[in-house]
């Protein structure tokens, strides 16, 4: 479904992805895991349009998405649910997931509306509050609503568990793979890599921009310099 | 009576204020730019209009109507041609393009038009209401002027709250790398919005030089100047604010002017502008400013 081939990535005069390649089929969770700064953020905006690779291509769906701007491969089906959430803070949280819907039919919205409620009740309990007044589970569980209210395809999400107490971030994850099971291919990064590798079908490890390590989620869990580097010993 | 009638002039001259500050303000909470050229642009719609009624004969209507398209593709033009190959350059950079901007316009409408001023003519003919024995004398223009800008916020505020565009203006205006990500075209939002601001100049244009009739290639830049302290006052990047400053600045000036010192009533508009800002530094409308780490 997405094919990311040999890209190279730069800020400026900082190389930041280098040679990265990777695939995720339909259906599957694929993760991508590495340290802060390893380039996960970068390559997340790559496939969105936000950033663009010097080298090779990304072809979404058999689709080169090379020049496309990223409110259009919004309407191909990829949602990106972005680090550090970035709410509308002023605006209330069901304008949010308007928002989120952006690109569909109005007359569709109402009925997202009320899957995005029955998946996360507790926002329909705050759909009045202004989304800035959120605590940092129930933005997260917004970012995420927000970007099912597009109907994607491809569900990119940028470490939805940062910053949320463990319960919290046990819950994410049983969305996540409730999502998944629904139909929604999952491209998640995360530095959490436990969690990350115990809801991922295939995972691949980020060093310093570079793709050092693929296998699936149950041999990454299992090697020996993973555990070591991600998984605490 | 005559507290009333500087208070009705006060809210007439105020709502062409308001009308331009509007420009600067929406401009603003979307591109996060100030526009400096907008006081410019007023300029160049009183010129259509000016030369649509008297050279070309047309009606006066058709002459703003004319000045606004002009107006809105000037607009959206500059914000292609100038500010666009700009949108990530720092905001110093883009402040003086935009001052350039606007000595640009100022000294092409001088090439192009000379810069002996030329009596503009009220688009809403010169008559007046007579009130209570025609002790108050309200001129059309001041009753026009006032309707229009009440018009134009009610419809603004139906724009920004009920359609699309108006939904994807108040998403730029927060994040717009975020709004893309909820696919939303951030270059058509911005181009949409200097094309808002820039027909609201030319309606500004035709009503200021209906009520100040001379009409100079640098007509525009001492209420644009008024106009942008305004929509500071009220609070930048929100249009209620605009309206409020515009209004409020409008009334100030005049009752300085009637009732204090005409030579010193601008230094008192903007007296009081700061002493607000000192007390409220976002304005008495304005939200806090969020910086996006
Ligand atoms: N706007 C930028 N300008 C310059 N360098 C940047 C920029 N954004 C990221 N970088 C650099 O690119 C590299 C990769 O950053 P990126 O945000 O992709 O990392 P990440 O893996 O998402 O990290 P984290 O887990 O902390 O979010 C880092 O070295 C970072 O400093
Ligand atoms: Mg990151």
């Amino acid at each position: 479904m997405l094919k990311v081939d040999n890209i190279n990535v730069y800020y400026g005069a900082i190389h930041a992805i280098k040679d990265v390649s990777f695939e995720v089929q339909e259906g599957e969770i694929v993760t991508l895991i590495g340290a802060n700064g390893a380039g996960k953020s970068t390559i997340l905006k790559t496939i969105s349009g936000l950033l663009h690779t010097r080298t090779g291509s990304i072809h979404y769906e058999g689709k080169d998405l090379k020049g496309i701007a990223p409110h259009n491969i919004v309407k191909m089906g990829v949602a990106h649910v972005p680090e550090g959430r970035r709410m509308f803070s002023r605006m209330t949280v069901e304008e949010n997931l308007q928002m989120g819907a952006f690109t569909q039919p109005a007359a569709s919205v109402a009925d997202s509306l009320e899957n995005v409620y029955s998946r996360f009740p507790r926002l329909k309990e705050r759909r009045k509050q202004v989304a800035g007044t959120l605590s940092g589970g129930e933005q997260q569980m917004l970012a995420m609503g927000r970007a099912l209210m597009s109907k994607p395809k491809l569900m990119m999400m940028d470490e939805p568990s940062m910053g949320l107490a463990p319960i919290l971030v046990e819950q994410i994850f049983d969305i996540i793979k409730e999502l998944n099971q629904a139909g929604s291919t999952i491209l998640l990064v995360e530095q959490n890599a436990l969690m990350a590798l115990s809801v991922a079908n295939r995972g691949y490890v980020l060093e310093t921009g570079r793709i050092v390590l693929s296998a699936s989620a149950k041999d990454l869990l299992n090697n020996d310099s993973v555990k070591k580097a991600y998984l605490g010993g | 009576m005559s507290f009333l009638s500087y208070l009705i002039n006060g809210i007439s001259l105020g709502s062409i204020y308001a009308i331009i500050a509007l420009g600067y303000t929406m401009v603003y909470g979307i591109a996060k730019m100030l526009n400096f050229a907008h006081g410019d642009v007023i300029m160049v719609g009183a010129y259509v209009c000016f030369f649509a009624v008297t050279r070309f004969s047309l009606p006066p209507v058709v002459g703003v109507l004319l000045a606004m398209v002009v107006c809105t593709l000037l607009g959206m033009l500059i914000e292609r041609l100038a500010y666009k190959p700009l949108r990530s350059a720092p905001s110093l950079a883009v402040l003086i393009t935009a001052i350039g901007m606007s000595y640009f316009l100022q000294n092409s409408a001088q090439l192009l038009w000379t810069s002996n001023p030329k009596v503009f003519s009220s688009v809403v003919g010169n008559g007046a209401l007579k009130l209570f024995d025609g002790q108050l004398s309200i001129s059309y223009v001041t009753i026009v002027t006032i309707i229009i800008c009440f018009a134009i916020i009610a419809l603004l505020l139906f724009i920004v709250q009920n359609t699309k565009m108006g939904k994807a203006m108040r998403a730029c205006s927060e994040d717009k790398g975020a709004a893309m990500l909820m696919g939303i075209n951030v270059n058509t939002t911005i181009s949409f919005t200097f094309a808002i601001g820039s027909a609201l100049a030319a309606i500004a244009g035709v009503l200021l030089c209906s009520a100040y009739p001379t009409l100079m290639p640098t007509t525009g830049s001492l209420p644009g100047i008024k106009a942008f302290t305004a929509a500071v006052f009220g609070g930048i990047g929100s249009i209620p604010g605009a309206f409020l400053g515009g209004i409020l600045l409008g009334v100030i000036e005049i009752f300085a002017k009637a009732y204090i010192s005409t030579q010193l009533s601008d230094a008192i508009v903007f007296a009081v502008l700061i002493l607000v800002l000192v007390i409220k530094p976002t304005g008495l409308l304005g939200h806090e400013i969020h910086e996006k780490v």
